[in-house]
């Protein structure tokens, strides 16, 4: 068997005992041990003592990850989280893009998928797969962030457990507007409702005015076909908006004069505000984390490079600080080129550490002059109910003596 | 002759140019985002009937538009619950001490103001219950219910919510003109960048 491992992963091939192995594991073993499964980390390669002696494996149909380098999800029961801490830099790979549906992911022939345009229209019309790549394309980046993008509790918490319900790609497709203009849109609409071919058959209502901005149907992430968890064959994109109005596997759009008030807008994605509960919030507002240095990484007296990323639902980066005294002065970081509207952008801060605990912390500014608040503000803002969605509080590391990396949770009382 | 065929064709070749640069300007307008106006349809897709649309067409909307014929009532939804529903939202859609429910609760006093959300305490439109069941639910076999079978479920959840009486038979008529207690509470997003915090 260990020799069959070893065979199958030089010839990149998943042996027909290993793929059995994993049907029957996958119908009998509940699903905890299936996670478990997936967060198993593969078996290391034998490695040469010097790699310039012996000529290495040949060229393959499909290129895989060193295996010394293993970043994975973090899922739970209905959603997984990017390992933020691991990334690099602002595009997320589809693979390690967050999940988060309703009813699973459903399994599409693209051949057989279509998209219903109907309601307040002039024609109503059924566009395929192939149809949509018909018509302009268009690619952009922007991120995607779950409205519930928010943990704490305790110190031992990486950003991918607080907030790895961000990601971002590059997604290609066709404006929402063109294919709008195809139908013909009747006057009297104000609203559009997006639902999809799930099990959830999930719907959001979305104000038409987006449409007309920046809203598009896309079928491409990152250069290739959308991954099913991402809405295979095609998913609508709402650029700075809350994920879950991006509606994925995307079957149905109805023009409305009213909103519909579904299950999500009402009951979910929204959050006590005083004494109200405030819905339709569609905008993410701003936000930045240090990734580096973050738990559970270790630094050494000496030259730090503080980096991370920043975003705004509302458009630019304008600019984000970097505390290293616990709040108490800040100065601006680097932003690393291209800075794009409504999608993560890199940030870096070159610090000295002279070896005393502290705390660092980010702040990023907005194009629109909103400025990243802190947990105690945000509280202050909407009252003491505080809790749920469009949480976005300053995220602060402690820095021990010893150089280890811990989360501070602050109260939400 | 020969020179007059000559001028003949550059003035037809000059023409042919004119008219594809204005066909292509055209099309160029409707690549970008600004795209609503001026822009020549395209052609692909197809159109489709009412018949079609219909076979997918299964919204509600708060005014009640969406809704189907048929009715139900609480007894009936009560029975359908007890059958379809108590596995993942409890009996009665209650929670039950020490037990995590795999489809949360769904039922509470409306007066309470706990942290738990429930049908009677944050729902704030009767109709986004038939709309969500019926497509939905249950969990394991979504879109199996029958409308009567919906309605008799929205009976029951809005009777052990206390909104409705225990004799309420709900139908297209009457669900939209229910006024859930959690309505007044809801408010439109009034954030809008800028300085303030909200």
């Amino acid at each position: 068997m260990q020799e069959e491992d070893k065979m199958s992963q030089k010839s990149g091939k998943i042996s027909r005992r290993t793929l059995l192995g994993g049907v029957i594991a996958a119908a009998v073993l509940p699903v905890g041990n299936l996670l478990a499964i997936g967060n198993s980390k593969p078996q290391l390669p034998a490695v040469a003592d010097d790699p310039t002696k012996t000529p290495g494996p040949g060229p393959s149909p499909l290129g895989r990850r060193s295996p010394f380098e293993n970043p994975v999800r973090k899922p739970s029961d209905i959603s997984s989280r990017t390992p933020l801490q691991d990334m690099h830099s602002t595009i997320t790979p589809a693979d390690l893009h967050f999940e988060r549906h309703h009813a699973g992911v459903p399994t599409i022939d693209p051949a057989k998928h279509e998209l219903l345009i109907h309601g307040l229209v002039g024609t109503a019309m059924k566009f395929t797969l192939a149809d949509l790549k018909k018509f302009p394309s268009v690619t952009r980046i922007c991120f995607i962030e779950c409205a519930g993008n928010f943990r704490t509790g305790k110190e031992e918490m990486t950003p991918q457990d607080i907030l790895g319900l961000t990601s971002q790609s590059e997604w290609t497709g066709v404006m929402l507007s063109t294919i709008f203009n195809e139908v013909g849109i009747d006057p009297t609409a104000k609203w559009f409702l997006a639902e999809g071919s799930d099990a959830a058959v999930m719907t959001r209502t979305i104000p038409l005015a987006k449409a007309w901005d920046d809203a598009m149907i896309v079928y491409a992430q990152n250069g290739e076909a959308i991954r099913p968890e991402q809405g295979y064959p095609m998913r609508l994109l709402l650029p700075g908006f809350e994920g879950n109005m991006n509606i994925k596997w995307l079957r149905r759009i109805e023009l409305s004069e009213e909103p519909y008030m579904t299950r999500e807008e009402t009951s979910k994605y929204t959050y006590p505000v005083k004494d109200k509960i405030r819905m339709f919030s569609f905008e993410l507002d701003a936000r930045s984390i240090i990734t580096y240095p973050s738990y559970p990484a270790k630094i050494a007296k000496g030259y730090v490079q503080i980096r991370g990323l920043a975003w705004s639902g509302r458009g630019k980066v304008n600019q984000v600080e970097v505390s290293t005294d616990k709040g108490q002065s800040w100065q601006k970081a680097v932003l690393q080129e291209p800075v794009l509207s409504k999608a993560h952008t890199y940030f870096r801060f070159d610090w000295d550490w002279n070896g005393e605990a502290t705390e660092i912390l980010s702040r990023v500014t907005d194009e629109t002059g909103y400025l990243q608040p802190t947990l105690k503000q945000l509280i202050e803002a909407r009252g003491p109910n505080i809790g749920g969605y469009h949480m976005n509080p300053v995220t602060t590391w402690q820095i021990k003596q010893d150089g280890s990396v811990l989360f501070k949770p602050e109260p939400l009382k | 002759m020969k020179k007059a065929m000559i001028i003949f064709c550059f003035v037809l070749l000059a023409v042919c140019c004119a008219i594809n640069k204005i066909s292509v300007a055209q099309f160029r307008t409707g690549v970008p985002g600004d795209s609503l106006k001026r822009v020549p349809k395209f052609g692909f897709g197809r159109t489709v009937g009412k018949a079609e649309i219909a076979e997918w067409d299964i919204d509600v909307r708060p005014d009640g538009k969406g809704l189907p014929a048929g009715k139900g009532d609480v007894e009936t939804g009560r029975l359908i619950f007890v059958k379809k529903c108590t596995a993942c939202h409890g009996a009665e859609g209650k929670q039950p001490p020490g037990v995590k429910l795999l489809g949360g609760v769904l039922v509470s006093d409306t007066l309470s103001t706990g942290r738990v959300k429930t049908i009677g305490n944050y729902w704030p439109y009767a109709t986004t219950l038939f709309d969500y069941i019926r497509r939905a639910m249950p969990y394991n076999l979504p879109g199996s219910l029958s409308n009567d079978e919906v309605y008799a479920l929205s009976a029951y959840l809005l009777h052990a919510n206390k909104i409705i009486g225990q004799t309420a038979v709900i139908d297209a008529g009457n669900l939209p003109k229910i006024i859930m207690p959690a309505r007044k509470m809801f408010v439109m997003d009034d954030r809008t960048g800028g300085k303030e915090i909200r």
